[in-house]
């Protein structure tokens, strides 16, 4: 392994892991649990070893794999990080491990769920390291088929119903992505391929980025080129994100699936929308993007205030954690759209602590229904006393997720407001009006479930056991540490937005 | 014609006398199981040398201006060698064809397979009526092989009655094209109607006149490829149909009458100096393909039984290859090409899973998958694969096949090209729908009852299996040969 086939190395190790854990007897459930979370952890140390060779300072691609794939049709395997992708990267394995000691507790058709299950990582990890439109799309529709069989087959009563609904949503959003990369390659200019080929239009992002200015391209329908592009590619990206009004799946895909696969969800499956619109809509056209970023703000704080009131009528306490994911994705698009400096940096830092925060609280959510076998908010009351270890974990996820001073969320939130606030006033105002319902409805929650008197059906109920801390703690660690000190994660971003920032600002 | 011609039809030649000698090897020898195995061979040795012939031609060769054997036809020839060849061991191993009868079955289908040849070299009229009733004919009689079943019977019937009124009014386009030009040759039809032709008295042909008789000549030719609103005979023949054979008629056949229908239109309508005839009825074509798409999806949406199920799917794809079609430059084709190519292989693997559930329980609704993911998990995830790549998902090959289609119509940025392709990109997202409903009956559902046994796979169908699924795999990944090979065949109809 050389640095170059590094990322090759990380997307493709949880695919090697597929004949493995196929070749494996079915009765041997342990050893394939075990087989599964090593080949998960490799593209974690991988991750780490990444991260440590990493050049902050360099705002360019670094340690591509590149060469010629589809001659004909000028496509190209291209791998590459900068400090955008490295975050998302590092954030999926870190996730995928952490959902992959989760998964230990699936009983049924181990075999093909771990499968599955690394299939749905390769593809992840492929859409963030992916620098070919089209190898992108590839690897971006890849984690649809596991996804869909992931919620299906082990999924809860509903199953059937939450993931073809998710299917059916993606697939749209991204068919449309599909006609926008077509359309994109067709007005690209001529470039050269990696061996020096010249070819008259390519899928090469870093060159549709640099090298290309779509906002003299001829007209499309009747509309103009990029607006109609951007809008198309920015359907695809924000059904994943998602924004309300297309975030209708998000609520039933997360209470039907199993938890390690909310967790993969919440955590990292919701961040591709984000990193899209980075990526692709900002890099790519960054004129539409100025004329979209009023409405994108909105979007933005709609889905901020309008997904916090839903989370005060929930019931059911992961439909609760879900609609608070939509609010949180609001702060993501509310921050980039003000371009500034503070405002995307902290629209790319909250993708990273809601990525961290909401795992934590499905995994929590996880803990209670394996013992409780329902999650009913009412339907508890007084855990507290039963399960000091619980609590605090729950209470130190809430308080991340509601922007506690010294936990990591807080300081995403800050920067979105402060970026935010010069340019789009009253909205920012109205969005930040939005914390105090999220503190309410967690808040709430916490007096529901956990004060109060103890319901005598659940005196019994364990505390958290070592495979559950196994998966909690990391998470809890990071969620403080990165609130006391964000510097190794802001490092990665800053500089890497200063590229993106230039194109705005001249 | 010229003796020196008379290599370019020993494919055509090899297959008639193949057909022949199964014939009469089933008539001398009818019974044991050793005789069905003479004539699968015999069957299988005929579509080789076939093969071997065609592999030996290359360069364009025209026979008295009504057959051209090109990069094109030859691309036919071997798109129907493979489909029959995989079709025949099906067929040997299927509880429909198998035994006694395999001989009618091998000897017709090999003149089918000739036909589906001529189709795609036919440079006149008449010829191109000929081969298409040689198709249709064949067709007709093995859709109601299963003399025991009604549904046969019916699907038998429906289908003369309806091939007879397309053919009929297809016929009679022709006429009014041969009225209209004073020649069935198909380029020169094509210099009479601009004009351009040395006939005594022949002046440029009114734009209506054309276009009338080139709806009649579509007429049959859509009959062919199963699109709206000449559809209706194909849920019930597909149904209907022993199933191997079903596999076989929703893939050669159509890929031939493809050919055809780019043949024609590339012919008579030249990339330079072409009649004004030529929008107003590529303008129809490109309708015809919108709603062929949605219909076809929408009508599959309901349907329970996994035959009836793909019938209407192969409707919608046939409304998908139209979008290249109409496109008419080589880009366009060579996409409706390589879709053939990718469509052979992921359609005739879904129906042999289709024939092998359908064979283990009795039938071929949906019920009879449900649980397969427990009982026959390969198959299972055959079927998977064949159904993911039909929906379009990448890494598979449908995918692949679709890419190139909306690239084909984007390419252009012509206002209807790309709204057609938008109707395309909301119809995908509908087939999606009843695809996955294949896939939730085999992962999702335990079977209610007793579960029926899990089916028998003889070792030589898991080959056949193993030959589909592997490409669907490959060629979603890497695909670079297909393409090539698909531009090289689209360049032989001289297209822009």
């Amino acid at each position: 392994m050389t640095e170059s086939t590094l990322l090759s190395w990380i997307v493709f190790t949880p695919l090697l892991g597929i004949p493995v854990i196929l070749a494996l007897p079915k009765e041997k459930k342990q050893l394939i649990r075990y087989v599964a979370a090593i080949t998960c952890a490799i593209p974690l140390l991988l991750g780490v070893y990444l991260y440590l060779i990493f050049d902050p300072s360099n705002t360019g691609i670094q340690l591509a794999h590149h060469f010629v794939w589809i001659r004909s049709f000028h496509i190209e395997y291209y791998l590459g990080v900068d400090g955008l992708s490295i975050l998302m990267i590092l954030l999926t394995v870190l996730i995928s491990f952490i959902a992959c000691i989760a998964s230990f507790g699936i009983e049924k058709y181990l075999r093909g769920y771990f499968a599955l299950f690394l299939l749905l990582e390769t593809g992840m990890l492929g859409t963030f390291c992916a620098l070919d439109f089209f190898l992108f799309y590839v690897f971006w529709e890849v984690m649809l088929l596991p996804m869909y069989f992931l919620i299906g087959i082990w999924g809860g009563p509903r199953k059937e119903y939450a993931a073809i609904k998710f299917f059916l949503y993606t697939l749209f959003g991204s068919l449309l992505m599909l006609l926008a990369i077509i359309a994109l390659y067709f007005n690209s200019n001529p470039a050269t391929l990696v061996d020096g080929t010249p070819v008259p239009h390519t899928f090469n992002m870093i060159k549709l980025i640099t090298e290309n200015d779509f906002a003299n391209a001829p007209a499309l329908l009747g509309f103009a080129f990029s607006k109609i592009v951007f809008i198309a590619l920015f359907i695809g990206f924000a059904i994943k994100v998602p924004i309300v009004p297309f975030h209708t799946w998000l609520p039933d895909a997360h209470v039907e699936a199993p938890t390690p696969i909310s967790v993969i969800l919440a955590g990292v499956l919701l961040k591709m929308g984000g990193y899209g619109i980075l990526r692709v809509n900002f890099g790519i056209l960054p004129e539409a993007t100025v004329w979209f970023a009023p409405a994108m703000a909105l979007i933005g704080g709609v889905s901020i205030v309008y997904a916090a009131f839903v989370c005060l009528a929930q019931k059911d306490l992961k439909k609760l954690i879900a609609y608070s994911s939509v609010s949180h994705m609001g702060f993501v698009l509310l921050g980039i759209a003000s371009f500034t400096e503070q405002g995307i940096t902290g629209g790319v830092f909250q993708m990273w602590t809601h990525g961290l925060i909401s795992p934590m609280l499905f995994l929590l959510a996880g803990v209670i229904y394996d013992r409780a076998h329902h999650r009913e908010i009412e339907g508890f009351g007084g855990l507290a006393y039963r399960m000091p270890e619980y609590t605090g974990a729950i209470g130190l996820a809430f308080m991340a997720s509601l922007g506690l001073p010294g936990l990591c969320g807080f300081i995403s939130e800050v920067l979105v407001f402060l970026g935010a606030f010069p340019v789009f006033r009253t909205l920012t105002i109205i969005s930040a009006m939005a914390v105090i319902i999220t503190a309410a409805y967690y808040l709430w929650t916490i007096q529901r479930m956990f004060l109060g008197k103890l319901n005598e059906k659940y005196k019994d109920l364990p505390d958290l056991t070592w495979r559950e801390r196994f998966t909690l703690y990391p998470l809890g660690a990071l969620i403080v540490l990165l609130g006391i000190y964000p510097a190794p994660a802001m490092s990665l971003i800053t500089d890497k937005l200063m590229n993106i920032l230039q194109m705005f600002h001249g | 014609m010229t003796w020196d011609n008379l290599p370019s039809l020993y494919p055509v030649l090899v297959l008639a006398l193949g057909m022949l000698v199964v014939l009469v090897a089933g008539l001398t020898r009818a019974g044991q199981r050793r005789e069905t195995r003479l004539i699968l061979f015999i069957g299988m040795a005929t579509l080789a040398l076939a093969g071997v012939a065609g592999a030996g031609l290359s360069g364009a060769t025209e026979i008295s201006g009504l057959f051209r054997s090109d990069a094109f036809s030859r691309f036919v020839l071997f798109f129907g060698l493979i489909s029959t060849a995989l079709t025949l061991v099906l067929a040997n191993n299927s509880r429909e064809v198998a035994g006694r009868r395999m001989a009618e079955f091998t000897a017709i289908i090999l003149a089918l397979c000739t036909g589906l040849f001529l189709m795609s070299a036919a440079k006149d009229l008449l010829m191109a009526y000929l081969a298409m009733e040689l198709v249709s004919l064949s067709s007709y009689i093995l859709t109601g092989f299963r003399r025991a079943d009604r549904l046969s019977h019916e699907a038998a019937l429906k289908y003369v009655i309806y091939g007879g009124v397309a053919s009929g009014v297809m016929v009679f386009g022709m006429s009014l094209l041969y009225g209209l030009t004073g020649t069935t040759s198909f380029s020169g039809i094509s210099k009479a109607l601009t004009g351009a032709s040395t006939v005594a008295g022949a002046g440029q042909v009114g734009e209506l006149a054309v276009v009338v008789a080139g709806v009649f000549v579509f007429a049959g030719f859509c009959f062919k490829i199963a699109a709206v609103p000449f559809h209706q005979w194909c849920p019930d023949v597909y149904q209907g149909a022993p199933t191997p054979f079903t596999g076989f008629l929703s893939v050669a056949p159509k890929a031939a009458g493809f050919a055809l229908i780019l043949r024609f239109l590339a012919d008579i309508f030249p990339a330079t100096g072409a009649h004004e005839a030529k929008w107003p009825l590529v303008t129809l074509l490109g309708i015809i393909s919108a709603v062929t798409m949605t219909l076809g999806n929408f009508t599959a949406l309901h349907q329970l039984n996994v035959k009836r199920l793909l019938a209407y799917s192969s409707i919608a794809h046939a409304g998908y290859m139209l979008m290249g079609v109409i496109v008419l430059d080589t880009d366009g084709s060579a996409a409706v090409i390589l879709y053939l190519i990718v469509y052979l292989f992921m359609n005739l693997g879904a129906f042999a899973i289709i024939q092998l559930v359908s064979d283990s329980s009795g039938s071929s609704d949906l019920p009879a998958f449900t649980g397969l993911g427990t009982r026959a998990p390969l198959l299972a995830v055959f079927m998977g694969v064949f159904l993911f790549s039909l929906a379009g998902l990448p890494p598979l090959a449908g995918f692949i096949g679709k890419f190139y289609l909306f690239a084909a119509l984007l390419k252009s940025n012509q206002f209807w090209f790309i709204i057609l392709a938008v109707i395309g990109i909301l119809n995908s997202v509908v087939a999606l729908f009843y695809y996955v409903r294949i896939l939730r009956e085999m992962f999702l559902r335990a079977p209610a009852g007793e579960a029926p046994a899990a089916p028998a796979v003889p070792a030589v169908v898991m080959a056949v299996l193993a030959l589909l699924v592997v490409p669907t795999l490959i060629f979603g990944v890497y695909w670079e040969p297909i393409r090539s090979l698909a531009v090289y065949a689209a360049s032989a109809l001289n297209l822009m």
